[in-house]
């Protein structure tokens, strides 16, 4: 049965957006119940973070949003070839962000800050809080970024079959539309774990 | 409205005509029937073991002191019990079987908006209920912690809790999908004509439940995955030995877990909204009264979570707001009873097994309601607070109302699934024991729950012997009506059904029984003056 109907399919993907952000909305309420209970813990556990590592995953990612809306009007404009380079300096910016996580994660595994550790066991438990919203909202926000990643690299491949152009390009922007989900997501854990000290 | 059709050249949808046949045909197929019928198989399935399992407590309760099992077997039945009644049969539950079958149908489609992923729903509910189902043989032994997982008990018992936790997690997941696929449908596929406010009553209220099963859903789903990590990771989310707060676990339970309460009533109004106009053969009183009930049901509904947790430490502001809050829910619950009735009032009336089960439902849920307002009152609240008054007054919405709205609905749309009648006199005999053995078996715990019988105990004071016993006697009776009720229905081959065996008006009765595989001949359409229950 063929049916094609893209405002529908742009519609169903703004509807699961919204159950993402209440997904993560849940995460938020946590957070801020416990920075109200342990907001002297928390401050000083964000000085571990690293605000700088910080800051160039931001924009990077801001970047890759960049990119993948400019895909959309490269589509739109019949120049595929140019659709498909935009969507691989996404992808780059997405392993970009991936490679500055493993480092950052890899450096506080290495030195015994990571829940369930010895070290962990001795902090307060404000601290303790704070590292595990750490690792579990950026956890469950690199999660949404590889299957983003996923997503994009299947659109990138059907851009460059020329089975998404400028007549039938909705695929794209759902997933253009993800990604910026994934991006918005960042932006506020971005404030709220590096920044806020 | 399409007109009458003497011959049919569209195979059924029954028919397999794609390139696989038999089991494998339904397996595949994406057409939002089938699915619907699949959902119904296995919902009946697992309403049967949950029965089971009601009924092996019930037989352990007939006596005070331990009968034939201990305290941890008990804790273990009513945590599967539960979770089998409430995360595979009663949330997904008339959405999505009747949303399924009925629905597109209703509304002039002839799918939904997305078929295939449709079908991805059904599959991640039968895997979600697979892994829920897994945790009694694997790990150390079945979960007790009642279906509601309350840390910091869930996060310290030794026993099988990630497997249910995450299985209710992916049956999540499945209810989100199936909201997101409904709301697109209604947006983008409804017949020309049929505005909003001339869409059947059925798909609105699955229109308002669909959109708390997308907004409120992914609240518990991470909930749970906090669970996970507490229970692995030793994060202290809510265990207060590891620094958690674990009534924060409470709010962030019933913020999904009171709206899932209109997940699964919602469509069960609507259903009934369809079943009294047809059998009154009276247009709906105060149409868009219903309509928009549903969407208040569904907004207020999302803000009076807290009334679960009066005496789990709350500030007194919060508790009163919670509770003006559960009262004002009650109106629009309310507004749709006084409607029903108001439907009824000089029709023609036939006396259907349908509308009899309706008649069943409004008198089971208003006890449920009435009793819920007397939970929302904070003094009361605290008396009564996890007794057999709460055991009862659940247990008179989620199967007085939802389990007779779904017996309804069968006997409703059964000639439309099958194209085959049933026997009306054994139907109206299975309605006679599912009722009173209903009643009979719920209404002596209300009485034992003031008199002081705490929830979730396997003994108790001899005081209590004689309410439970009847409660027993009642059990017997309801399965004897369930049985009764399956072999009316699946037994042997009824006589042919018409097309309209009830005189319905909305669309489904005006396509073959069984419809086609794409639902019409004729695509419908609303004219300028017709409504969707133009009786008289
Ligand atoms: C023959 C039918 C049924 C019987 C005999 C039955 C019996 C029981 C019993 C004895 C309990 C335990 C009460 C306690 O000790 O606290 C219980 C709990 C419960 N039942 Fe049923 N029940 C039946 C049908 C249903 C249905 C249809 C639903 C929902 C659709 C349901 C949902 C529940 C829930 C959610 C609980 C609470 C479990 C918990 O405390 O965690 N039951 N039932
Ligand atoms: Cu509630």
């Amino acid at each position: 049965m063929e049916h094609r109907d893209d405002i529908g399919a742009k519609l169903g993907m703004w509807v699961f957006i919204f159950t993402e952000i209440l997904l993560f909305g849940g995460l938020f309420l946590v957070y801020a119940i416990m920075r109200n209970n342990y907001s002297k813990e928390f401050h000083e556990a964000a000085h571990h973070l690293n605000a700088f590592i910080g800051t160039i995953n931001t924009v990077v990612l801001l970047l890759s949003s960049a990119t993948v809306a400019m895909s959309i009007t490269a589509v739109q404009k019949g120049n595929n070839k140019l659709a498909v380079i935009l969507l691989f300096a996404t992808l780059v910016c997405a392993a970009v962000f991936m490679v500055n996580k493993y480092f950052e994660w890899g450096h506080k595994i290495h030195i015994g800050l990571y829940p369930g550790s010895d070290l962990m066991m001795t902090l307060s438990h404000g601290q303790v809080m704070f590292f595990s919203l750490y690792y579990f909202m950026t956890g469950l926000h690199m999660f949404h970024l590889v299957v983003g990643g996923i997503i994009l690299t299947i659109v990138m491949i059907k851009v460059n079959s020329g089975a998404i152009n400028t007549g039938k390009y909705v695929l794209l922007e759902n997933g253009g539309l993800y990604w910026h989900l994934v991006d918005l997501i960042w932006i506020f854990l971005f404030p709220l774990l590096y920044l806020i000290t | 409205m399409t007109e009458e059709k003497t011959h049919h050249p569209e195979p059924s949808y029954l028919v397999d005509t794609g390139k696989y046949k038999g089991l494998m045909a339904w397996l595949t197929s994406t057409d939002h029937k089938r699915i619907g019928l699949m959902y119904m198989y296995a919902m009946m399935i697992f309403f049967s073991v949950g029965v089971i399992l009601g009924v092996v407590m019930r037989i352990e309760l007939f006596f005070p002191g331990e009968q034939i099992y201990g305290p941890q077997m008990y804790n273990g039945l009513f945590t599967l019990h539960g979770i089998i009644m409430i995360f595979t049969v009663v949330i997904p539950g008339l959405a999505a079987v009747f949303g399924n079958f009925s629905m597109p149908i209703m509304i002039g489609a002839k799918d939904v908006a997305f078929p295939r992923l449709n079908l991805f729903s059904f599959y991640l509910y039968v895997l979600g209920a697979a892994i829920a189902l897994s945790s009694q043989f694997m790990g150390n032994g079945p979960p007790d912690t009642g279906w509601t997982f309350y840390a910091p008990y869930s996060i310290q018992t030794h026993t099988n809790v990630v497997a249910a936790v995450f299985g209710a997690f992916v049956l999540g997941f499945s209810s989100i999908l199936t909201g997101l696929n409904f709301i697109v449908t209604m947006h983008r596929m409804r017949a020309p004509g049929m505005t909003f406010f001339k869409m059947p009553l059925f798909p609105w209220s699955l229109y308002a439940t669909a959109w708390i099963q997308v907004l409120a859903t992914p609240i518990v789903g991470i909930t749970l995955l906090m669970i996970i990590a507490e229970r692995w990771l030793r994060i202290g989310f809510f265990d207060p030995a590891l620094g958690g707060d674990p009534v924060l676990y409470q709010h962030l339970f019933w913020i999904y877990s009171h709206p899932a309460v209109y997940i699964m009533i919602l469509p069960a109004m609507g259903v009934i909204t369809e079943i009294i106009p047809t059998f009154a053969q009276r247009r709906v009183y105060g149409y868009k009264a219903i309509a928009i009930s549903s969407l208040a049901i569904a907004s207020v509904g999302y803000f009076v979570w807290a009334h679960h947790m009066y005496t789990s430490g709350m500030s007194t502001t919060a508790r009163w707001v919670f509770s003006l809050l559960t009262f004002l829910v009650a109106v629009p619950s309310a507004i749709k009873v006084f409607n029903w009735v108001t439907t009824m009032y000089k029709g023609s009336i036939s006396m259907r097994p349908p509308f009899l089960f309706a008649l069943g439902f409004i008198f089971l849920f208003m006890i449920g309601g009435m009793t819920g307002l007397s939970l929302g009152a904070l003094a009361t609240n605290v008396h009564v607070h996890d007794t057999a008054y709460v055991v009862a007054h659940f247990h008179y919405i989620v199967f007085g109302g939802v389990g007779f709205a779904f017996f309804a609905a069968i006997y409703y749309w059964y000639p439309k699934m099958y194209g085959r009648m049933y026997n009306f006199k054994m139907a109206n005999w299975s309605f006679v024991f599912l009722f009173s053995g209903f009643n009979l078996l719920y209404f002596p715990q209300f009485i034992i729950g003031i008199m002081g019988m705490p929830r979730r105990y396997f003994d108790y004071l001899p005081q209590f012997t004689l309410g439970q016993q009847l409660s027993f006697f009642g059990a017997v009776l309801l399965v004897i009506g369930f049985v009764i009720m399956l072999i009316t229905l699946f037994s042997k081959k009824g006589e042919k059904a018409p097309d309209n065996p009830w005189g319905g008006r909305t669309f489904e009765w005006g396509v073959p029984s069984p419809p086609p595989v794409e639902n019409f001949e004729v695509m419908p359409e609303l004219a300028e003056n017709e409504g969707p229950y133009d009786y008289k």
